[in-house]
């Protein structure tokens, strides 16, 4: 059952979007965000439901995973539909009803404003694998070191995170099945005692957890590590040709939502 | 009074996506009360998947699992009433501890069971004896105990549920040899004294050649051989293709034949092999 995660889950693949610079794909995700924010009218949305529509077919994700993904955030989507919907002014759609046409329209709006943001980022994380992701934040922020941010630090406890979050599902489902062995019932009862019957996992994770955390710190040290000064990389990142070309179409992207925007579509 | 039927046993991991692999694949095995079964294979080769369809906490793709004439997947109490009558002994079963003394933490399974506090307290002691527990540490938190003695809370955790079947996976791994030996003493004399069916799970031959009255070999999810220590240690060709080894004390016999000392008799253990040589000392003289 915990398998079924997929938060943020890497899809090895050979298609150009796996191929651009994980810095690239950073910055387009920035740009598609603020070209997302800047969407007004139902043109400007159609637009960017085409370009992610496009996206997806150049990174070969097929469209029922990308919303596999929506899972967790339906209760969000479905919340923030109904406030709209019920809170905002304008004219009713049966006279002396709250329910208005504007609500309507602005309910419909910000859902697909944030599915397309869940489907947009994902696009990101699907099409790079964690350590270049890192690699690739790392090296975007790298100016921040001259105001001292321990910017190396920061992602190489990313990239570590990322590293043991399959180990701790797996940690998870073999503590499960024990306590399931021994009688433990994780699936009846009100949600008092089911919140209490997390305990036999909870405490045996956590000391793994603490005790895999110590190991892996002495085994760095014992590797001589030593935070990030003068340290190379295996993997050096390179601008290509088509991350230029990724990055003309996401100006242009750009552009193109700000003369909508000006033009109110 | 515990006998597990298994035929026709398939399992499927992630099936019908890109990661599907074929773990168990036609297994059809009779366990009869009171047999002590050492099950081998190399690593990942589904023993560890097999032993967890024997309580149901993994569902067969296909097949039946049968324990007392009853298919524990017929419906929910059928799967509940098999976890209480077959214990399962993980591998590194001292992570799962969690209580804040050794005494709760061997009572868990039993309070699962509902059963009254006088019950619990007599099963805990039982248990905790069986293993060789001693009482002084009932009330230290089970986190301070070395991993010998982590291990042996753990098993005692099952036992004191009263499976008619106990199976453990891999009780030895990481132990030192005194810890070993003393760890399957205590699985023999559990045995001895309740008649439970048991099942021990290893890549070892040498540890559960010794005490199993009936080896089962898996090998890529199918039974490879099936029968006493001795017969299937007369394979010793096939057992080394699947990445198995005959116990040192046979390979020490089958060298000492081709040079010619005829050592006799079926050999799988020290004693066996020492009491061999001694007769045929003896014989000489």
């Amino acid at each position: 059952m915990l398998r079924d995660i997929t938060l943020g889950q890497y899809f090895p693949g050979d298609t150009l979007a796996h191929r651009l610079d994980p810095r690239t794909k950073l910055i387009l995700v920035i740009v598609y965000i603020v070209g997302l924010f800047n969407a007004v009218g139902w043109y400007s949305y159609g637009f960017v439901i085409l370009i992610t529509g496009a996206c997806m077919a150049v990174s070969k994700i097929k469209p029922a995973s990308a919303f596999k993904g929506l899972k967790p955030v339906i209760f969000i989507i479905v919340l923030t539909a109904l406030l709209n919907i019920f809170y905002t002014d304008g004219t009713p759609i049966i006279e002396g009803w709250i329910i208005t046409w504007e609500g309507i329209a602005k309910a419909v709006m910000m859902s697909v404003r944030i599915i397309l943001l869940i489907v947009g980022t994902f696009l990101l994380t699907y099409t790079t694998s964690p350590i270049a992701l890192t690699d690739g934040l790392e090296s975007l922020l790298s100016p921040l070191k001259k105001l001292k941010v321990p910017v190396h630090d920061m992602s190489m406890m990313m990239s570590m995170a990322l590293r043991f979050i399959p180990t701790l599902i797996e940690e998870t489902d073999k503590i499960m099945s024990a306590q399931k062995a021994r009688g433990a019932d994780f699936e009846t009862g009100s949600l008092m005692s089911r919140a209490k019957a997390l305990l036999p996992i909870l405490v045996p994770l956590f000391v793994s957890s603490f005790r895999r955390a110590d190991e892996l710190a002495v085994a760095m040290e014992s590797r001589c590590y030593h935070g990030g000064e003068g340290r190379t990389r295996m993997k050096q990142l390179k601008m290509q040709g088509c991350d230029l070309a990724a990055m003309l179409l996401g100006a242009a992207f750009l552009a193109a939502i700000f003369i909508m925007k000006k033009y109110g579509f | 009074m515990s006998e597990i039927k298994v035929s026709c046993l398939c399992h499927v991991y992630s099936a019908g996506t890109p990661f599907e692999k074929v773990a168990i694949d036609g297994i059809n095995i009779d366990i009869p009360h009171g047999q002590l079964v050492g099950l081998i294979g190399h690593t990942g080769s589904g023993k560890s998947t097999f032993i967890q369809h024997l309580n149901g906490l993994l569902k067969p793709s296909s097949g039946t699992v049968m324990v007392d004439g009853e298919d524990i997947n017929a419906d929910k109490t059928a799967t509940k009433k098999a976890r209480s009558k077959v214990g399962l002994v993980f591998q590194y079963p001292e992570y799962q501890l969690f209580e804040e003394t050794v005494f709760a933490d061997i009572a868990f399974g039993p309070k699962n069971m509902k059963l009254s506090d006088a019950e619990i307290d007599e099963r805990v002691r039982e248990a905790a004896a069986f293993v060789g527990v001693p009482e002084e540490q009932f009330d230290k938190s089970p986190l301070e105990l070395s991993g010998g003695q982590k291990r042996r809370v753990a098993i005692a955790g099952v036992i004191a549920m009263r499976p008619g079947v106990l199976i453990l996976d891999e009780p030895t791994a990481g132990l030192d040899p005194a810890g070993c030996e003393q760890i399957l003493q205590n699985i023999c004399d559990y045995r001895e004294q309740t008649g439970s069916t048991v099942i021990i799970v290893s890549h070892s031959m040498d540890d559960v050649a010794r005490i199993a009255d009936r080896l089962v070999v898996f090998n890529r999810g199918e039974i490879r051989f099936d029968g006493t220590p001795e017969e299937v240690f007369s394979n010793p060709d096939e057992l080394r293709s699947i990445g198995l080894a005959v116990p040192a004390p046979t390979e020490l016999a089958m060298e000492l034949r081709r040079i010619g000392v005829a050592v006799s008799g079926s050999i799988y253990t020290n004693e066996q092999l020492a009491n061999a040589l001694i007769k045929l000392k003896r014989g000489t003289e």
